[in-house]
């Protein structure tokens, strides 16, 4: 099966596809993985691969429509697993998505420095996005929802320094458009 | 003029829209709850129908690994643990005279004021095979479902104590919503004071207890444990330990609680499927009793055997079984076992 993902480019950036394969199974395994790790080691939890897979599709196809879509995907499908209403996760990896994109399409983004402060920012902004719409449109105003700096900070700068990691393996799946 | 979904405002007005369709599904959801008659998102049930079986196979398969292993290790340790096994049983017969009389008279007591009793009658264990992978959502997945008599906001305990709620029974799985959820709260009363409270979650994922008025006095170790009064646990389940209080605001106690089940190292749960509600009977307790007969009636117990279930079930007075045999109650559902436990006066 070599069924590509096709993306439109800029010609100065260079543009990446991914296999139907990769395209469709890496989100999967990294929503099941999301699910089932923390299981045994709650300290999982911190960890956001959904986010760091929409990050790194974002930046690597440089198609702000298929980022924000695999952003609403993949986070309305975290949202299925929480207890919380569908929309959640859905409205930050959209924007995230997105963002990522965006961001893509105007520098490079390859070296692991830049990657850790992208995906740092970038899970700071899904915090964010996350604490703003369960503060404001989800949470119980008898129990109000609050911003926990180091938290926010520790998981962003766990998820940048696994970024680093992460997208060096997926680099190897990527296929030059 | 550009047309905003052919020029260069294409993406961002795509964006627009597919946030608006969220914003306006998020707001009916919240609007009309499941419990105010809209059922389970489609979506959800075909996430969580796709991806459990297949957390199944992962930790059936990891735990018929370790148990194979285990097994042998565990054969290594026998000797030793069947004497400490045998002492600890000495200790206990010691303590039996003394439990059989305080039971007898607390029971003649809850008959003299009317007391009915909530016990455990069935439970159903289960393996917890996913979670939510968020610490906004404590949320933990078992491998059974209603297709094994798992139901909505039935009650999900260890051994140690309580766990959480059934949140959504699924046909397969179930989610279970933990005690350290911001969302819910159980009723706990403390054992010493005898204050009632409720024990829920915070934000951060710690356990505390509420609405104690900041002029009682709490210390630090007292033991708390379900009150019984939201519907869902027995009376008398642990529920956790008093580690820390601080004055809170709006008259209330700050009360930090270390639950009494580990819930970052949760492997297996029992579900409790079926309460029953009887009144005390004095003639139950007109022969002496065993204190593995009071501990077997109290306690979740090790499911027996099909047949020696059958074989170990005395119909005699258990003055008469041999002492080392353990009474099993009445007849065992399947995957669910009799167990008795945590009596709830009402």
């Amino acid at each position: 099966m070599r069924s590509n993902v096709s993306l439109t480019s800029r010609d100065q950036i260079e543009v990446y596809q991914f296999s139907l394969l990769i395209s469709i199974g890496v989100p999967i395994l990294a929503l099941l993985l999301q699910s089932f790790l923390p299981t045994h080691m709650r300290f999982m939890a911190i960890f956001d691969l959904p986010l760091l897979v929409t990050i790194f599709f974002g930046v690597a196809r440089r198609n702000q429509i298929s980022g924000m879509a695999l952003g609403a995907i993949l986070g309305i499908l975290q949202d299925s697993l929480t207890h919380h209403p569908l929309g959640v996760f859905g409205i930050a990896k959209t924007v995230t998505g997105y963002a990522a994109s965006s961001l893509g399409v105007k520098i490079d983004v390859e070296n692991p420095g830049s990657r850790l402060l992208m995906t740092t920012a970038f899970t700071l902004l899904h915090g964010g996005l996350v604490f703003l719409v369960m503060r404001f449109l989800v949470a119980d105003p008898m129990q109000p929802v609050s911003w926990r700096w180091i938290h926010e900070l520790g998981s962003a700068v766990a998820n940048g320094l696994l970024a680093i990691i992460l997208f060096s393996v997926l680099d190897r799946f990527k296929q030059r458009g | 003029m550009d047309n905003i979904m052919t020029g260069r405002h294409k993406n961002i007005t795509i964006l627009a829209i597919v946030l608006t369709a969220q914003f306006f599904g998020l707001a009916a959801q919240i609007r009309r709850p499941a419990d105010q008659g809209m059922g389970t998102p489609l979506i959800r049930t075909w996430v969580i129908t796709a991806i459990t079986p297949i957390e199944k196979f992962f930790v059936h398969t990891a735990s018929g690994i370790r148990n194979t292993f285990g097994s042998y290790f565990y054969l290594r340790g026998v000797r030793k643990e069947n004497e400490s096994l045998r002492a600890q049983v000495e200790q206990m017969r010691l303590q039996q005279v003394r439990l059989q009389e305080d039971a007898a008279q607390a029971h003649r007591l809850q008959n003299l004021l009317g007391f009915k009793e909530q016990f455990i009658s069935e439970t159903l264990p289960a393996q917890v095979i996913g979670t939510s992978g968020s610490d906004a959502s404590r949320v933990i997945y078992i491998d059974k479902g209603t297709s094994d008599g798992v139901k909505d906001n039935m009650a999900v305990i260890t051994p140690d104590g309580v766990v959480g709620k059934v949140a959504k029974a699924f046909h397969g799985s179930s989610q279970i919503l933990l005690i350290s959820d911001q969302s819910w709260g159980a009723g706990g009363i403390l054992t010493q004071s005898r204050l009632q409270g409720i024990v829920k979650g915070t934000q951060a994922g710690t356990v505390q207890m509420t609405y104690i008025m900041s002029d009682n006095q709490i210390k630090p170790g007292e033991q708390i444990v379900t009150s019984g009064g939201d519907r869902i646990f027995p009376k008398g389940l642990p529920l956790g330990t008093v580690k820390e209080v601080s004055p809170g605001k709006d008259l209330f106690l700050n009360i930090r609680v270390a639950p009494a089940a580990d819930l970052n190292r949760i492997e297996e749960v029992l579900v409790i499927t079926k309460i029953v509600e009887r009144a005390n009977d004095p003639s139950e307790l007109s022969g002496p009793i065993r204190a593995s007969d009071i501990l077997a009636q109290r306690l979740p117990s090790v499911p027996q055997k099909p047949a020696e279930a059958t074989t170990a079930a005395p119909a005699t007075s258990p003055a008469t079984t041999k002492p080392d045999v353990v009474p099993a109650k009445t007849t065992t559902p399947k995957d669910s076992k009799p167990s008795g436990t945590a009596p709830q006066g009402n």
